[in-house]
């Protein structure tokens, strides 16, 4: 396995909810809720999981944009950066300045085309302005080339560089979201999503460029997603994340073909299978609604719909135990 | 003006319904083309414009004073004359420093279409039958001889300049509190929402009419700034509303991201997509502007009484209810101009409204 990129350490996220006529603290959303997980350079790692279940923040948190987002949010972890020399830093202690450096090396796709470009700017001004920000040193023809090459890159025509993102369709704004984040050279970029607001056959386009793109700057990923079979062929590992927690984690071959916690199981018998005349397949049906993060059940986040819950799940918060194959599951009772 | 707070068509689904091929194509071009469609949002445009044309040239159209004239053997412009010595650059030839250039002998002088001042007084009227309108005051005089026609040009000036600059003042200031409070949030949003509520609770026009009846010496500029710092409050209310949506969008999420500084967010990213609405309620919010103006006049508080507007001819009205003439022209010229700025802001809207496309 090649070096790791970045480590998060138990990453910790709670948003504050308001009431009363103060505006006061009444109580927190723990969206994620110790989590650890480490990046390896040129990987691309899958986070899986229900809506609600903290992925996209831990995306975010990545991105160290939760902050501005709601000052008052609290985040508590370490999110540690490798750099190729060995040095390395906690991202999540940096102040604004010190951060800078950092933030070309982190970027962000999203799920939405339609909202992830400033339609007030040219796909020209969108592209350069990062440039701009964390390359002062480039002359502005050496920002218009750049401009060309990344448009090229990501496979569009440079002439398209004046036009104006309304003018695109949904696939081909992906794509200049996507050269917006290759403009800083970045090492990971965060994906939220990045497929699921396409259709089925832009999809694998864009799947496509983002492996091509991968191999040949070296890229790693965060790939956060909900349709299973998409993060399997795009990730080399996967976590499932379930209530602010990840439940396991594994190479991706393990957790898509044999998953071992019971809401892995349960959520990768929810694929739908392409083939009608296979009906032997299981079907794990969870009873009742995912609990609410302003309220997570005591111990294990899943007890209350786990088929195996026993009296002891109540008691703490099972950790990672890892396994033979290295892959590592949040429950004591499967092996 | 409660339908301001439906939920807004975003650019975004605007853009996305249109069916244009205009390549290259950026928002405001857009936005400039669908308005052409709305006949009488141009129509008012061009209203105004004209409107625009007499302020501007207020002191060509109607002055006492001849564009030309041939005085002692000197040709001399006395209406451009004036600017000079207004701004001191000049000064009058002693004979007529204190002079009525309308009685002064001319070897000859060509006048404004409307030779009077909208304060000078025509003492050459005896009775207020005379004051009717007439060849000599196309629109008649007020009860001292102050030619209507005259007033209503100047008046332009002041009915347009009250309505843009206190109109700008509020703008200002409801554009920078409400987008500061929207970015922001938490205890300066809390700090800025209940400024605007207290704000909000005092009737404006009586609180203006309790500030205007405190200073001892009414001014234009006192009267604008009143107006414009009483008049801040719906419009912050509604950036805040619109740079909170904005906030939460993707692309400022990557501008934070990218470690764009929150000025260059804030002006460069949120700002220009929150304004849109608030500029078409800034058109409704100049027609609330001048008749407020007007409402003060009429009342006759406020501006010094040598100043005449609309509102204030219409105030001429009240004293002389046989001279109709007082009446029906300054309230035609502020209705046409209420009208034209109100059709302007419904094509504005329209412009930004894909349900109502032509």
């Amino acid at each position: 396995m090649s070096a790791p990129l970045l480590e998060i350490k138990n990453l910790k996220v709670h948003f504050p909810v308001y009431g009363g006529v103060f505006q006061r603290k009444v109580a927190e959303v723990k969206a994620v809720d110790g989590v650890s997980l480490t990046i390896h350079r040129g990987e691309t790692v899958g986070l899986v999981g229900e809506s609600g279940c903290g992925k996209t923040t831990v995306g975010r948190a990545l991105v160290n944009v939760l902050k501005h987002v709601n000052s008052d949010v609290y985040v508590d972890g370490e999110v540690i950066y490798h750099a190729t020399d060995g040095t390395t830093t906690d991202l999540l202690a940096l102040k604004n300045r010190d951060l800078q450096a950092f933030r070309r090396k982190i970027q962000m796709i999203f799920q939405d085309p339609y909202s992830s470009l400033n339609s007030r700017l040219s796909v020209k001004q969108i592209i350069a302005e990062p440039l701009e920000i964390h390359r002062p040193d480039l002359s502005k023809s050496e920002v218009d080339d750049r401009v060309r090459w990344l448009l090229e890159k990501v496979g569009l025509q440079p002439e398209y560089a004046l036009r104006f993102p309304h003018e695109f369709s949904g696939g081909q704004r992906q794509r200049i979201g996507i050269a917006r984040a290759l403009a800083t050279n970045p090492e990971l970029i965060v994906c939220d999503e990045p497929v699921s607001a396409l259709d089925v056959s832009v999809q694998a386009q864009v799947i496509n460029l983002m492996e091509d793109l991968q191999k040949e700057f070296g890229l790693s990923y965060l790939f956060i997603a909900h349709d299973l079979s998409v993060v399997y062929h795009i990730s080399q590992r996967i976590a499932v994340m379930y209530l602010g927690n990840i439940v396991e984690m594994g190479s991706a071959d393990s957790v898509y073909f044999a998953p071992t916690h019971p809401y892995s199981k349960a959520l990768l018998s929810a694929v739908p299978e392409p083939d009608p005349l296979r009906t032997d397949k299981q079907r794990i049906i969870l009873e009742g609604d995912i609990p609410t993060p302003l309220n997570k059940p005591s111990g294990c986040g899943f007890r209350t719909r786990c088929p195996i819950a026993q009296d002891a799940c109540a008691k703490d918060v099972p950790v990672l135990q890892h396994k033979a194959n290295g892959s590592a599951v949040a429950c004591p009772f499967v092996t | 003006m409660p339908t301001f707070f439906i939920p807004w068509p975003t650019q975004e689904s605007v853009m996305a319904k249109s069916q244009h091929n205009h390549d290259g194509e950026s928002y405001g071009k857009f936005v400039r083309r669908q308005f052409t469609k709305h006949r009488a949002g141009v129509w008012s445009v061009r209203i105004v414009a004209c409107i625009a044309v007499l302020a501007l040239f207020a002191d060509i159209l109607a002055s006492d004073k001849p564009l030309v004239a041939s005085y002692r053997g000197d040709v001399m412009f006395p209406v451009f004359k004036q600017y000079a010595v207004d701004l001191g650059l000049s000064t009058w030839d002693p004979s007529l420093a204190t002079a009525d250039f309308r009685t002064v002998t001319y070897d000859w002088a060509v006048f404004p279409p409307v030779p009077y001042n909208p304060t000078s007084t025509d003492k050459t009227l005896t009775s207020l039958q005379d004051c009717a309108p007439s060849g000599e005051h196309w629109l008649g005089t007020d009860n001292i001889g102050r030619d209507v026609l005259a007033g209503i040009i100047h008046g332009s000036r002041y009915a347009l300049s009250i309505g843009f600059i206190a109109m700008g003042i509020a703008l200002a200031i409801g554009i920078l509190l409400g987008a500061i409070a929207g970015y922001f949030g938490g205890f300066i949003d809390i700090v800025i929402s209940r400024l605007i509520e207290i704000n909000i609770t005092f009737p404006r026009f009586f609180l203006i009419l309790t500030i205007v009846a405190m200073v001892e010496q009414g001014s234009v500029w006192l009267v604008m700034t009143i107006i414009g710092l009483t008049g801040w409050t719906n419009i912050a209310r509604f950036m805040r509303g619109e740079v909170l949506r904005v906030r939460n969008l993707d692309y400022v999420t990557a501008a934070t991201a990218l470690g764009y500084s929150s000025p260059r967010i804030i002006f460069r990213h949120v700002m220009p997509n929150a304004i849109a609405p608030v500029l078409i309620y800034a058109a409704f919010g100049v027609v609330g502007t001048i008749l407020l103006e007007s409402s003060l006049s009429f009342l006759g508080v406020g501006l010094p009484p040598t100043v005449v507007t609309w509102g204030s001819i219409l105030n001429k009205a009240k004293a002389s209810t046989s001279s109709w003439w007082l009446a029906v022209f300054p309230g035609l010229m502020i209705f046409i101009t209420v009208c034209a700025f109100n059709l302007i802001g419904d094509a504005l809207r329209d412009a930004t409204d894909p349900r109502l496309r032509q």
